[in-house]
This record gives structure tokens, C-alpha cells and sequence, in this order.
């Protein structure tokens, strides 16, 4: 009387499992998406080389600011050695954040960065970061670490001014473990 | 089964015998997979729940009476409101439709049973374990889970108590049953009609259920996902959510939401179901335009999953993101105001009489209506700034959610406990528990907009003192609600024992092949299909 | 019962009436409507809601009218035979698309609002937002000004012993000073979980989010005090941080900008401070410290220094709080335990601050260790762990690990 329910309940299955596997896949389709279209501030790792000389000569002037962030429970003191720039795009900017461990004891941290208005993301090209990798100071040691990008002369017209924030997150847990 | 037995139609709705005494009782409750016994089981289950999680609110409600710290503290407070939440969705509104679908699917479409009789019966006794291991939470150390049934975040991983892990284990299990429940119903309807029943001539419950059993395949996965991440980051050293390991906060409500916002069309489709199979009935008319409310039924549910960004407005989402959703948000009005439309010209030059079923499915259709126009106004963008998190938010939900889906869910116990019991509810009881109702829900529900307009957030356990006054008219609005629903439980507990017999047909203006059977219909019904015109 | 129904009905509909004649809301206890706001976008806000809101309440008397029609004439009490009538497709197409005009009409208006909300670009004053578990801090970053910015309101009013002042749970220690009539841009971010600065009269709402920054922006075109809360469910005081503002003019702002303590490299701590710390007698720092634990740890540490095991753990009768040496409590204090909810003090509370809230600590709840801790015992734990840093260049650049 009833038909045979086994090929309806497989498929059901597999679309079950496909949404399973969907929701897993959000992951790198988020991070993706806010690559590919530059959205979310995100800054995407560029350690290419890039030779000024051939950019085109864009007059504007975009003014750069820079924004350091530590989790109050951070023994360490982080902040840019200066707070902002004026550059015309396709000019390479360089400058430095100061990074101090105050503890007694070896630390490592990561500096995230975020970018504000998000759609200027895709435009700021960094060609040198200390964001790029961890980095790890002994107890009482301090160092200049630096920052080198350009931006980008396909930057939209209405972006003139972009922040340019990193937060410092202690990984020394997580970095002893991989050693 | 091991014993076959037969009945004829006149015998009493206990079932088989397993055996007697106690032992019996518990084979057959526990080993059932008799689609209408295993549905009691799911809404016994959600009239239990029902109460817990109304508790739960009064708790809230008794602590926003007056400014101050009066009964409980903060963290038991937020507690209280992530339980209450998680507790209502997925231990009273879900397992009551899927009670209701148990018991009319198959009644509705001439079948025997579901497809799947077994798994029926482990799709429901999944579910005592989830809660009970949920309820486990609030006595771990540390507290139950406290942030939110939406469970944003690094508040929810980094900074969330112990129990939290026990809470992802509940979730997963109601979801398997979900899952599991929702295969068993599309296997149902679309393998086990009877003959001459085409899908466009099929009653909407059970067509709406058809469309929210595809939307819950869709999505419990995803949500599976989200807190198996959300795990993983607790435990397993994963950074899906923490900006530190390369993660972001943001993607968790992504994940959330793509989830969550099909979610509450999965809570609302079956009410719509049901509403359009009382209004009918109480206006001895045909439903107005059914093939247009199955296409508006159909692209509610598409749209659905293309929202939702709308409950992330304010956390940096790009200007393109906000544009897409808010257009895409204010769309979904379209087909759901088709809905209205329809029964509203349903009920005109109707013959209409208003028993308790029609006074609840009538007064879904104001105060849903009122839900969804400020759910109109949380979609533009700009105006949600300001509404977002507060009280506006809990207003507009709630009237969807209370005078919406609850006031559906009590019409069909109305409507339909006199076929499953073959006793007549108290009419007189029920006009008292309505009108009670409808009061006092729109007493505790209605300020809430005022107050998130007057800038009152969400989730707070104390307020500023201009925000008194509307919380206790909200709080004795609610209490009174809270105590009006144990006349529905005493009606229903007096109608199964010892209420009027009714006959098949039950009310005057019902069609379907539901009322063409005995109430209450036999244990096996429809063994041989009926004939459809 | 029809009676009831109607007026239930009239009842709605007359309050939608005078919300819709309200142009003003005054900041009453019955409060209908949201602020208009001092700000262009507040405005634009306020605007877009009232828009939507009238329509809504048209299309509702409309619906609603219709549907209380059929309730009184459609009925089988009044003799009325049921139509027959099931479907038209026609009506149908038509009740779809005056609804999609009617919301394109929406659209327009909420488009160009939202457009204007992205406008970020030259700002007078760039001031970060950083929201913690449970307070707010603020850096402006041209003056090099940086503060925490603390619920004010006493323990003793929340817990019902003591009258409630008028702005009770919407006050601080130290508002958020604006010049009126400049554009602010706000840059939001957070230290721990999810939270949101939202001040409505400024229509301002930016949820904070750890490791990420987002703006938002105002120009406030009155002078006067605002006051918000934090609108993202953050843990146990979620509800007590809240926000104030307070916007002046040009010359007291620039008044208040220089009266401020500046951090002398706005992130630099001031290591070599030579101050001398007068000694406090052991009642102050008991009675100060108490008020201090009140306002500051008692949300975690609850009142009766039992906390909440295992994830806040009890100070009555712990062993850093009862035993020695003292300086690791006052370490304790000052730099927190990173990875947990224990933030570090050491920029939040001055050293006689914390000399308080340790002797209250050493010596409540039967702990009675008799110890007295002054500043400068608190101001040598600081100064003990500052050294004068070893530079180093070990920066390493290169692709993402």
C-alpha cells in the first residue's frame, strides 16, 4: 500500500548531512567573502614587494590613523609611535608601534588589526607587518616593530580618512604549544 | 510490535493492552509507535515545559516589578532568561506541533501512521533527556547558562560557566529529534496520501508542515554546527569566534542566524496551518485563496533564509549587507500579508459563531498582524538603530510568539481535543481562559514597545526609574497571564477525564477526513484508505 | 463580547492616534515615543520611524476595520448565510503589489538615511570607545585623554536601602565630555565579550566587538546631558554600565580638555612617579574600601566574599586575601589574571584606591587579618615590577604563521 520510504529518507539524509556539512563550510566561505569583496576590515596578508616608482601619481591626501589596543590584563605596554599620517595613495608609509613586556617572565603576542570605514580594507596593502607573525619578547625587553603598507590608488573617492587599529592578544599558551 | 490485537471502533482510546497495572502502562508509553499516542507523549511533554518555562518568565517578570534588587540576583536572572527562551522554543512550541502533526498528519491525508513508526517513538524519548539534561545545567557550580538563548560569542566560549557543555549535548539531541521527526513527516505526506489526494488538495496544516519540516532538514544541522564550534573553541583549542587565533565574534552570529531566523518561521508556519483550518470552519466558509496561501506559504519559508542579517544590524555589517537585508526583510511582509488578506475575506460574508477555537484563531489575526508590523518597522535599517536590543525588540517578538503561535497552539487544542478525546472541553471555561488571555497578554506585551522606544535594553534585571511604570503594568499583566493558563491545564485535565461525548463530526462547519472518523478515532485508524472526491 | 472586542480594538487604535500626534516626547515616566534627539541622524531616525509607523497604523485600520465589520454583520446569530466564494486570483495580484509599492515607498526614504549613517569621513574629534566587563573607557586621541567611565550609583540604593536617585543606574563617576556642534567620530571596540554603546538621543548604537573596530558618528547640536546603556547582554551587570554625555560648548570643552590629567604619551604609563602618598587611617580604608568593593567587585566576589566557585572564586577566608605576602594581593589587584574574568586594576584605581579595597578584603567577612595596607605599599608593588626596558629587535615580519 505505502511505497517504498527507503530512497526519500536517504535523500532526506544526505541533505541533512549536506547542511551539517554547510554549516562547517560558512567558515572559510565567510573568511572568503570577506576577502574577495574586502568587507569586515579585515586586512588580508600581503608580504609582497612593491616598488613605488610605479604607481601613478594620485594627489589626494588620505589621512591614516593608527590605534593600539591591549587587554587591560596584558602586561604589556603597546602603542604606535605616532598616531597619524597624511600619505597620498600609492606612496609607501612606514612607521613603528613600540611593544614592552612588563612581566618578569618571556611572552608571545599576536596583534590582530581592524580597519575602519571596513570597505578601505581592500586598498590598505601592507608590505611589511610585525601583525604578520607572532611575536615573543623576553621579561623587561622592548622592542620598535614595524609597520610598512601603501595604499591602494583604486581606494574610492569618498574614503579620506582610515583607522587603522591592532588589539594585542597574549598566545603564549598557545605558542609554547607549538614548540 | 509483538502483540496485534484488535479493537472495533467503539473501544475506548487506551490502546492495546501491554499488560496490566503499571508495568503495562509503562510498555505501552514507553514502546509505543502509534503516531497518536506518541503525539499525546509530545504534547504532554510541551504542557509540562509550557509551565516550567512560564515560571521561568513570572521569575523574570516578579524581578522587573519595581527598580532595585528585589528577588534574585543578576547572573540567576540571566540565567532565567536564556532558559526561558531556550525552554519555550524548543521544549513547548516545537514539541506541540509535532504532537499536533502526529496526531492530525496522518488523520488529515487518510494514513494509517507516520512512515516511520519506530523512529517516531525515538524522536520523541530523545527529548526527556534533552531537558532534563538542559534543566542539569541550573544546578552544575558555576550556574546554568547565562547568556541568552542566542548564545552570542565569546560570551557564550570564553566567559561561559561549565554547565555550557552540557547545554551544546541538550541541543544536539533536540535537534537530532528534529531532524529525525521532521524526515518522518515529509516521508508521511508525500509517500502516504490517499489515493486521489493531490498535493493542492491537501488541508494547509498539513501543508504547511510539509514546508517547515523541509525548513528544519535545513537548518538544525546548521545550528548543530554553530555549537559543535562553539564547543570546539571551549575545549578544543579551535578560534572559530576569537579574533586573537584569527577568528571572528561576528561569524558566530552569522552561523546563529542562519539558522535562527528560519527558526522562527519553523515556530509560526504551523500556527499559520492551523489558523486556516479553524477559520473555515468557524465561518462555515472555504478558506479564501488557497492555492495563493500555499505559493505565500512557500515563499515565506525561501525568503527566510535570506534575512538574516536584519538581527545584526548594528554590529558593522557593510552598507551593501544592510541595503540587501533590509530590502529582502521588508519583502517577507508581501506573502505573509497575503495570509492575512486571505483570512480575513475568509471570515467576510462568512455565517460566523465564536467558540473558544475561533475566538483565539481571531484574535491571532489582530495581534499577530500588530507582531508583524513592528517587524516591519525592525527592518528599516536606520529606525532598527534605535530599536535594536531593547524592549522593542522583546514586544514585537513576543506578540508574534504569544498572541501568535500560543494563542494558535491553544485554538487547536480546543479545536481538536474533542476528536482525540471524544469529550467536549468546557465551553464556558474556555470563553473565561480567552478573554482572560487576550487581556492580559496585550497588557504585559504592549508596554514593552513604549519602553524600548523610551530606551530601556534587553536582558537587564534592573532599570532606571522613568521605566517603572510600564514594567508594572508589563509584570501584573503577566502574572495575570501566568495564572489564566492553569484554567486552560484544568480544562484540558477535566475534558480528557470526564467531559460531554461528542460525535464525528464535532463542529458544524469542519471539513476534512479528520471529522469523518469516530471521536475518539480508533487506534489504528484508516487501515484502508479512504476515497477522496 | 463584541463590545469588548471593539473597544480592545479602539483601544490600539487611539493609542496609535497619540503616538502619531506626538512630536515631542518628553522624558517622562510614561514615556510613548522614541527620542527625537539632538543629533541630524537621530533625527532622521525619529522620522523614518514616525513614517513607518503611520503607515502601519493605516493599513491596520484598514485590515482591521474590515475584519470588525465581518465580526459584527457575519455572523450566524445575526441570520447572515455563508457566500460561497473561494478564490480570486485578480484581488489577489492586487493586495500583493500595492503592499510591494507601499514598501518600495518605505525603502526610499530608509536608503537615503542609511547612506548618510556611513559618512565617516573628517571628524573634529576622534574619540575611542573601549567597553569591558562592566564599564566603559574612552580615549580621546588627539588631546591624549584617557579615562574609565563607572556606574555611579551607590550598592545601597540597587539593594532597597536607601532612596533611589533621580538618575539611578544612568549615572557615572566621569561622563563623556563632547563639544556641541563638531562632528565626533566614535571608534568602538571591545576588551572581553560583545557589548554596545548606545546613546538614543545621539542615535549612536555600535556594538562593540573584541579585536575589531567600527565608527559611528554624531554631531550634537545642543548643548545638555545625555544618558544611554549598554544594549549587548555582556554578563552579570550588563545592566549596570551605563553611559552619559555630556555636551558643551567649545570653550568649556576646551576648559575641561586642559584641566585633565594627560597621559604624558597617551599610552604610556607614568613609571617614575615620585608622589608621596599620605598614610590613611584604618577606618578610611575601611570604609572607602568597602564602597570601592561595592561599586567594583562585588559583582563577581558578591557581597558576602563567597563569589561564585569555580569561575569567580571566594575571598572570604582565601589564601591570598588571608595569607602572605601581602604584595601578591596588591599584585593580584593591580594586574588582574589574565584569561580569566579578572581584569587588571592598575590603570582603573589609584593606588589609595586599592589600598582600601585590599584592607577591606584582608580584614571582612570574619577575615580580620588586622592588616592595614597603605598607597605606598600599593605604589611599590607598581614600581617594583616597572624596570627600565631592554630594547631588543627581534620584530619579525613575513607571511601569517
Amino acid at each position: 500500500m505505502s511505497k517504498s520510504h527507503v530512497k526519500l529518507v536517504c535523500g532526506l539524509m544526505a541533505l541533512v548531512l549536506g547542511m551539517f556539512g554547510f554549516g562547517f563550510a560558512l567558515v572559510p566561505i565567510y573568511n572568503s567573502l570577506c576577502k574577495s569583496l574586502g568587507i569586515n576590515g579585515k586586512v588580508y596578508y600581503q608580504a609582497g614587494s612593491y616598488d613605488e616608482s610605479t604607481a601613478k601619481n594620485d594627489e589626494r591626501e588620505i589621512i591614516v590613523e593608527f590605534v593600539a589596543t591591549s587587554n587591560s590584563s596584558l602586561p604589556w605596554v603597546f602603542y604606535p609611535k605616532m598616531n597619524k599620517i597624511v600619505i597620498h595613495p600609492g606612496k609607501i608609509a612606514k612607521l613603528a608601534f613600540y611593544a614592552e613586556n612588563q612581566s618578569n617572565f618571556p611572552m608571545t603576542v599576536q596583534a590582530i588589526p581592524s580597519i575602519t570605514p571596513g570597505i578601505a580594507a581592500k586598498y590598505l596593502k601592507k608590505t611589511e607587518c610585525f601583525c604578520f607573525t607572532q611575536q615573543t619578547l623576553n621579561g623587561h625587553e622592548a622592542m620598535d616593530m614595524p609597520l610598512l603598507f601603501h595604499l591602494d590608488p583604486e581606494l574610492p573617492a569618498n574614503v579620506k580618512t582610515i583607522t587603522l587599529s591592532y588589539t594585542l592578544y597574549d598566545v603564549t599558551d598557545r605558542y609554547k604549544a607549538t614548540q | 510490535m509483538s502483540q496485534v490485537i484488535t479493537h472495533d471502533s467503539e473501544h475506548d482510546d487506551h490502546g492495546p493492552e501491554q499488560g496490566k497495572g503499571f508495568i503495562g502502562f509503562a510498555k505501552r508509553w514507553l514502546f509505543t509507535t502509534n503516531h497518536k499516542d506518541i503525539g499525546t507523549l509530545y504534547l504532554f511533554l510541551a504542557l509540562i515545559s509550557f509551565f516550567v518555562a512560564g515560571s521561568m518568565a513570572l521569575v523574570i517578570r516578579a524581578e522587573l516589578f519595581q527598580p532595585g534588587h528585589l528577588f534574585v540576583d543578576p547572573n540567576f536572572f540571566n540565567q532565567m532568561t536564556t532558559m526561558h527562551g531556550l525552554i519555550m522554543l524548543f521544549g513547548v512550541v516545537m514539541p506541540a506541533f509535532t504532537g499536533m502533526a502526529n496526531w492530525q498528519i496522518p488523520l488529515m491525508i487518510g494514513a494509517p501512521d507516520m512512515a516511520l513508526p519506530r523512529l517516531n517513538n525515538w524522536s520523541f524519548w530523545l527529548l526527556p533527556f534533552a531537558f532534563t539534561l538542559l534543566g542539569s545545567t541550573m544546578f552544575h557550580s558555576g550556574g546554568g547558562p547565562n547568556f541568552g538563548w542566542t548564545m552570542y560569542a565569546p560570551l557564550s566560549t570564553k566567559f561561559a560557566p561549565p554547565s555550557t557543555d552540557f547545554m551544546i549535548f541538550a541541543v544536539h539531541m533536540m535537534g537530532i529529534s528534529s531532524i529525525m521527526g521532521s524526515i518522518n513527516i515529509i516521508a508521511t505526506i508525500l509517500n502516504m496520501r490517499a489515493p486521489g489526494m493531490t498535493l493542492m488538495k491537501m488541508p494547509m496544516f498539513v501543508w504547511t508542515w510539509l514546508i517547515t519540516a523541509f525548513l528544519l532538514i535545513a537548518i538544525m544541522p546548521v545550528l548543530a554546527g554553530a555549537v559543535t564550534m562553539m564547543l570546539a573553541d571551549r575545549h578544543f583549542g579551535t578560534s572559530f569566534f576569537e579574533a586573537a587565533g584569527g577568528g571572528d565574534p561576528i561569524l558566530f552570529q552569522h552561523v546563529f542566524w542562519f539558522f535562527g531566523h528560519p527558526e522562527v518561521y519553523v515556530l509560526v508556519l504551523p500556527a499559520f496551518g492551523v489558523i486556516s483550518e479553524i477559520i473555515p470552519t468557524f465561518s462555515r466558509k472555504p478558506l479564501f485563496g488557497y492555492h495563493f496561501m500555499v505559493y505565500a506559504t512557500v515563499s515565506i519559508a525561501i525568503l527566510s533564509f535570506v534575512v538574516w542579517v536584519h538581527h545584526m544590524f548594528t554590529t558593522g555589517v557593510p552598507l551593501g549587507a544592510e541595503l540587501f537585508f533590509m530590502y529582502t526583510t521588508m519583502l517577507i511582509s508581501v506573502p505573509t500579508g497575503i495570509k492575512v488578506f486571505n483570512w480575513v475575506s475568509t471570515m467576510f460574508k462568512g455565517s460566523m459563531t465564536f467558540e473558544t477555537p475561533m475566538l483565539f484563531a481571531v484574535a491571532f489575526v489582530f495581534l499577530f498582524t500588530i507582531g508583524g508590523f513592528t517587524g516591519l518597522m525592525l527592518a528599516l535599517v536606520p529606525a532598527d538603530y534605535q530599536y535594536q536590543d531593547t524592549y522593542f525588540v522583546v514586544g514585537h517578538f513576543h506578540y508574534v510568539l504569544v498572541p501568535g503561535v500560543i494563542f494558535a497552539l491553544q485554538a487547536a487544542t480546543y479545536y481538536w481535543l474533542p476528536k482525540w478525546t471524544g469529550h467536549m472541553y468546557n465551553e464556558r471555561l474556555g470563553k473565561w481562559h480567552f478573554w482572560l488571555s487576550v487581556i492580559s497578554v496585550n497588557l504585559t506585551f504592549f508596554p514593552m514597545h513604549f519602553l524600548g522606544l523610551a530606551g530601556m535594553p534587553r536582558r537587564i534585571p534592573d532599570y532606571a526609574l522613568q521605566f517603572a511604570n510600564f514594567n508594572m503594568v508589563a509584570s501584573i499583566g503577566a502574572f495575570m497571564f501566568g495564572f489564566s493558563q492553569l484554567l486552560f491545564l484544568y480544562n484540558i485535565i477535566a475534558t480528557i477525564r470526564h467531559g460531554k461525548k461528542v460525535d464525528d463530526q464535532v463542529w458544524e462547519g469542519a471539513h476534512g477526513l479528520e471529522w469523518t472518523l469516530p471521536s475518539p478515532p480508533p487506534y489504528h485508524s484508516f487501515t484502508t484508505p479512504p476515497v477522496i472526491q | 463580547m463584541l463590545n469588548r472586542f471593539r473597544a480592545s480594538r479602539c483601544v490600539v487604535a487611539l493609542t496609535a492616534m497619540l503616538l502619531s500626534q506626538m512630536a515631542t516626547a518628553a522624558t517622562d515616566n510614561w514615556q510613548l515615543n522614541m527620542y527625537k534627539g539632538v543629533t541630524p541622524l537621530s533625527h532622521d531616525m525619529y522620522e523614518l520611524h514616525m513614517i513607518a509607523m503611520i503607515i502601519c497604523c493605516i493599513i491596520g485600520a484598514a485590515v482591521f476595520g474590515v475584519m470588525i465589520y465581518s465580526l459584527i454583520h457575519h455572523r450566524k446569530s445575526k441570520g447572515h448565510v455563508p457566500a460561497s466564494f473561494h478564490d480570486n486570483t485578480r484581488l489577489e495580484i492586487v493586495w500583493s503589489i500595492i503592499p510591494f509599492l507601499i514598501l518600495v515607498g518605505l525603502a526610499i526614504p530608509a536608503t537615503k538615511v542609511l547612506i548618510r549613517m556611513d559618512d565617516t569621513a573628517e571628524s573634529d574629534v576622534t574619540i575611542k570607545v573601549i567597553g569591558s566587563q562592566w564599564k566603559w573607557q574612552y580615549q580621546y586621541l588627539d588631546q591624549g585623554i584617557s579615562y574609565f567611565s563607572n556606574l555611579a550609583t551607590p550598592y545601597a540604593q540597587i539593594q532597597n536601602q536607601e532612596k533611589k536617585g533621580q538618575w539611578y543606574l544612568l549615572e557615572v563617576d566621569k561622563p563623556l565630555v563632547l563639544p556641541v556642534n563638531r562632528k565626533i567620530r566614535f571608534l568602538v571596540t571591545s576588551n572581553d565579550v560583545i557589548h554596545s554603546w548606545w546613546v538614543p538621543e545621539l542615535g549612536v548604537k555600535r556594538d562593540a566587538i573584541p579585536g575589531f573596530m567600527h565608527e559611528a558618528w554624531a554631531r550634537i547640536e545642543k548643548p545638555g546631558v545625555y544618558r544611554g546603556q549598554c544594549a549587548e547582554l555582556c554578563g552579570i551587570n550588563h545592566g549596570f554600565m551605563p553611559i552619559v554625555v555630556q555636551a558643551v560648548s567649545d570653550e568649556e570643552f576646551n576648559q575641561w580638555v586642559s584641566a585633565q590629567t594627560k597621559v604624558a604619551d597617551q599610552y604610556k604609563a607614568d613609571q617614575n612617579n615620585a608622589v608621596v602618598q599620605a598614610a590613611m587611617t584604618h577606618d578610611e580604608l575601611m570604609t572607602s574600601g568597602k564602597a570601592k568593593y561595592e561599586q567594583i567587585c562585588i559583582a563577581c566576589h558578591k557581597v558576602d566574599g563567597k563569589g561564585m566557585p569555580p569561575t569567580f572564586p571566594a575571598l572570604k577566608g582565601s589564601s591570598i586575601a588571608v595569607g602572605k605576602p601581602i604584595s601578591r594581593h596588591i599584585a593580584l589587584i593591580l594586574q588582574g589574571v589574565p584569561g580569566t574574568a579578572m581584569q587588571a586594576y592598575k590603570d582603573q584605581l589609584t593606588d589609595a584606591e586599592i589600598a582600601a579595597i585590599a584592607t577591606y578584603e584582608r580584614n571582612a567577612w570574619g577575615n580580620n587579618t588586622g592588616d592595614v595596607v597603605q598607597p605606598a605599599d600599593v605604589a611599590a608593588v607598581r614600581k617594583g615590577d616597572i624596570q627600565q626596558p631592554k630594547m631588543v629587535n627581534k620584530a619579525q615580519a613575513g607571511g601569517l604563521e
